[in-house]
């Protein structure tokens, strides 16, 4: 039939999305990070990147960073929604462009090329803490710590010198100065 | 030495410390050495039912009727999934449930065992939370915390889920003490501040109204009565949501009845048009606000709840108040009284217009219908079965489709906790089980159930546990031989192509009471109708009431959805001149 779109309301005017980070100190248990990423699809906010990791192994508490983006509204529904978790402890979010906060994503390149592209491969990189991990005469691992979109460029520019495989981490995020978010 | 408790021990020690008298359940396989200590634990009285679903609904019946968590306990695997709907149905509606639930043992899962199933991660997004226990010495602290986390803050059902071989191993037991200290999830957080902002709004309103929900209620009968001293105090009118019903007197001539796509034409222009909206423990939900862009497009609104996640998640408010109700609405009350004692009086001229106003509104009686001497007008049935016990303190439970609406509508609610109905997650089959747990909970109290044929079925098998409890429970059918909710939207925006909406081969209700040991009554015409209600109340064994309503009968007043407040379909009259446009027919 013609007018069968079915939906409970026309969608209101919409925001402008941001891109946020959100990070959540979690009790270390089974099932946490299922409820945490759980929570983002079952409610359908997005998640552009996650790395999560015990932090206090004492009191087992884990840090969780997610990289999403959502309306004003919907960033404050997930730090909301994130807090009613029992095993959340706190919740801190930032803007990507906050000056006071550290953003960081680590890659992995190998290469495989002669020599000489592998020399121009590293120096590609150099902008980017490159540390070599592993050398052969034909083939290296590079790897570099950077912002999200400095890797996406990096892995498109590199093909030339032999990139053949890709490996990295969400993003994670630090304040700078000597505040630590309460 | 301490005496070592075996885990199903616990289990039962847990539920007794927590003053659990009841609990709703079905055993299996896996929860077996939970049923084998059922008999050492006098206090606490186990009601078969038929289904897991009828369990959940049961414990929720039980638990909002008394204020009370309800507890359930269900087998692994089948067993736990029945249980689901309950739970999404109870977290919709923020009911305070304990689900029980055995696991096959520890070293069995993640082998698809016989009955296995992840039962944690199945009901991870319908619980406030779930817990597998793996070590025996944690299982009373979890059962502590789940009643901990169901009962605070807002609402909601939980889980713990028990292998086999854990209730079968010992640990020590130490008698719980309730310390209250809760993980910080619960907290008011509002100020004075706040307090003294929402009283300067009140204060300044031309066009003031209390829209208030299912909060109040689960904030306990204080929350009403500080919410009725708050209302008549200001001279306010007052609308209330589906689940709010009874937290403010129906036949309170300050009540403008429900709100939303089913409610009055007075309650809904006031919500549109007023300038100062107090949001009392509701949320928003899409039925009420229609058109979010057009919701009550003029005015300051003040959400009081105590979950921060339901500010602004729909609609943006000026001033909200994080706490629980009746804290917020004690320390309102404190500092008005101090203020402004008297507002009412001085207040009327102010807000007299808005009065006037809405009395225009109710000029329309959009609940009004029109009467049939031949067949009984669903709406007729629902105000006889309202004037034949408002006398008693009866308790109401419903299914879900018109019925529902018609009796929102057309039964008057004085008291919380008389009025249990599945909002949110609209279960069809919640009110006949529900009946059962509010039963249960109030022996000598009349329940009734009002059913749709159609719901009723979904759930049908649970007349089998009233007969065995000798619950006198009332099925109380509106049948239409439709799912009439499914059919009137079908008539009113898909071109009357009734697809599947007719129930063909419906069993015959009476005979089918008389199989289950209960009694059943026809109702056909509106002359009989009275004397057989009066028969079904004198009946103190359960009664399926088969009521033969008028087939074609739509539920009005109604707001397409997608549509703002101020534009409602009311009667069949008001229809013909405000035909529902293609825009609305996407809406359903």
């Amino acid at each position: 039939m013609a007018n069968s779109k079915s939906a409970y309301s026309f969608a209101g005017k919409k925001q402008k999305p941001d891109t946020h980070i959100i990070v959540v100190w979690v009790d270390n248990e089974a099932g946490v990070l299922a409820r945490v990423v759980g929570l983002f699809s079952g409610r359908g906010y997005n998640i552009e990147s996650l790395a999560v990791a015990e932090v206090d192994q004492k009191q087992n508490i884990s840090r969780i960073t997610i990289v999403t983006t959502g309306t004003p509204q919907v960033v404050d529904q997930i730090k909301l929604q994130l807090k009613k978790l029992v095993p959340v402890h706190k919740v801190a979010d930032f803007k990507r462009e906050d000056k006071n906060v550290i953003f960081k994503e680590m890659a992995l390149f190998k290469f495989v090329a002669n020599n000489g592209k592998l020399n121009k491969a590293f120096e590609a990189c150099k902008n980017f803490n490159p540390v070599i991990l592993d050398q052969t005469n034909k083939s290296n691992v590079i790897q570099i710590t950077a912002l999200r979109r400095e890797i996406d460029t990096m892995s498109k520019n590199l093909k030339k010198f032999g990139l053949v495989s890709v490996s990295r981490t969400g993003a994670v995020a630090m304040t700078r100065g000597s505040e630590i978010f309460k | 030495m301490p005496k070592l408790y075996s885990g199903a021990e616990i289990v039962f020690k847990c539920l007794e410390d927590q003053n659990v008298s009841h609990i709703f359940g079905y055993p299996g396989g896996a929860v077996l050495p939970i049923y084998d200590e059922l008999k050492n634990f006098n206090s606490i009285k186990h009601i078969l039912v038929r289904h897991e679903q009828g369990a959940g609904h049961a414990a929720e019946g039980y638990a909002r009727s008394t204020g009370k968590p309800g507890v359930l306990l269900v087998t692994s695997g089948p067993g736990a999934t029945n249980a689901v709907t309950a739970l999404t149905d109870a977290y919709m509606d923020s009911v305070p449930l304990v689900c029980i639930t055995g696991q096959v043992p520890t070293h069995l899962i993640g082998t698809d065992a016989f009955q296995e199933c992840d039962t944690t991660g199945i009901t991870r997004p319908c619980t406030k939370h779930n817990w597998l226990v793996k070590d025996i010495n944690d299982l009373a602290k979890i059962m502590h915390k789940a009643f901990e986390v169901a009962t605070t803050g807002r609402p909601g059902p939980v889980l713990v889920d028990i292998p086999k071989d854990i209730q079968f191993q010992k640990a020590n037991y130490k008698n719980y003490k309730n310390n209250k200290i809760s993980n910080g999830k619960s907290h008011d957080n509002y100020s004075q501040k706040n307090i003294d902002d929402l009283i300067n709004l009140i204060q300044k309103a031309k066009k003031p109204i209390f829209y208030t929900g299912g909060g109040v209620i689960n904030s306990g009968t204080k929350a009403s009565e500080l919410l009725r001293e708050l209302v008549y105090s200001t001279g306010f009118p007052i609308t209330s949501t589906l689940q709010g019903l009874g937290s403010f007197p129906a036949d309170d001539n300050q009540f403008l009845g429900m709100l939303g796509m089913h409610g009055t034409y007075e309650a809904n222009n006031a919500m549109y048009s007023c300038d100062l909206m107090i949001n009392v423990g509701a949320r928003f939900d899409d039925r009420i606000t229609g058109k979010i862009d057009e919701f009550s497009p003029k005015s300051k609104k003040v959400h009081i709840d105590i979950d921060p996640s339901s500010i602004n998640k729909n609609v943006k408010v000026d001033l909200a108040i994080v706490g629980d109700i009746k804290s917020v609405l004690t320390s309102t009350l404190k500092t008005f009284k101090k203020s402004k004692n008297n507002f009412s009086k001085s207040n009327k001229h102010q807000i007299s217009n808005w009065w006037e106003q809405i009395q225009k509104w109710r000029s329309k009686r959009s609940l009004d219908y029109i009467g049939s001497e031949e067949t009984i007008k669903p709406q007729y049935a629902i105000e006889r079965l309202y004037e034949l016990t408002k006398d008693k303190d009866t308790y109401i439970t419903t299914e879900v489709g018109q019925h529902q609406m018609w009796a929102a509508q057309h039964y008057k609610f004085n008291k919380p906790n008389r009025w249990m109905t599945s909002g949110g997650l609209g279960t069809m089959g919640y009110g006949l089980p529900a009946a059962v747990g509010v039963q249960i909970a109030h022996p000598k109290k009349l329940v009734i159930d009002i059913a749709g044929e159609a719901s009723v079925l979904m759930t049908m098998q649970e007349m089998s546990t009233a007969v065995q409890y000798n619950l006198p429970i009332k099925i109380f059918i509106l049948n239409n031989e439709y799912m009439g909710m499914v059919r009137q939207w079908q008539e009113l925006l898909h071109d009357k192509n009734y697809s599947e909406s007719y129930t063909a081969a419906l069993p015959d209700f009476v005979k089918m009471a008389e199989a289950y040991g209960c009694v059943g009554i026809r109702a056909k015409t509106p002359e009989e109708l009275d004397d057989k209600i009066i028969e079904m109340l004198n009946t103190d064994r359960p009664v399926i009431f088969d009521c033969l309503v008028d087939k074609q009968e739509n539920c009005f007043p109604m707001i397409p959805s997608g549509k703002p407040h101020n534009q409602m379909l009311l009667g069949p009259k008001d229809q013909k001149e405000k035909k529902i446009t293609g825009k609305g027919r996407t809406l359903v």
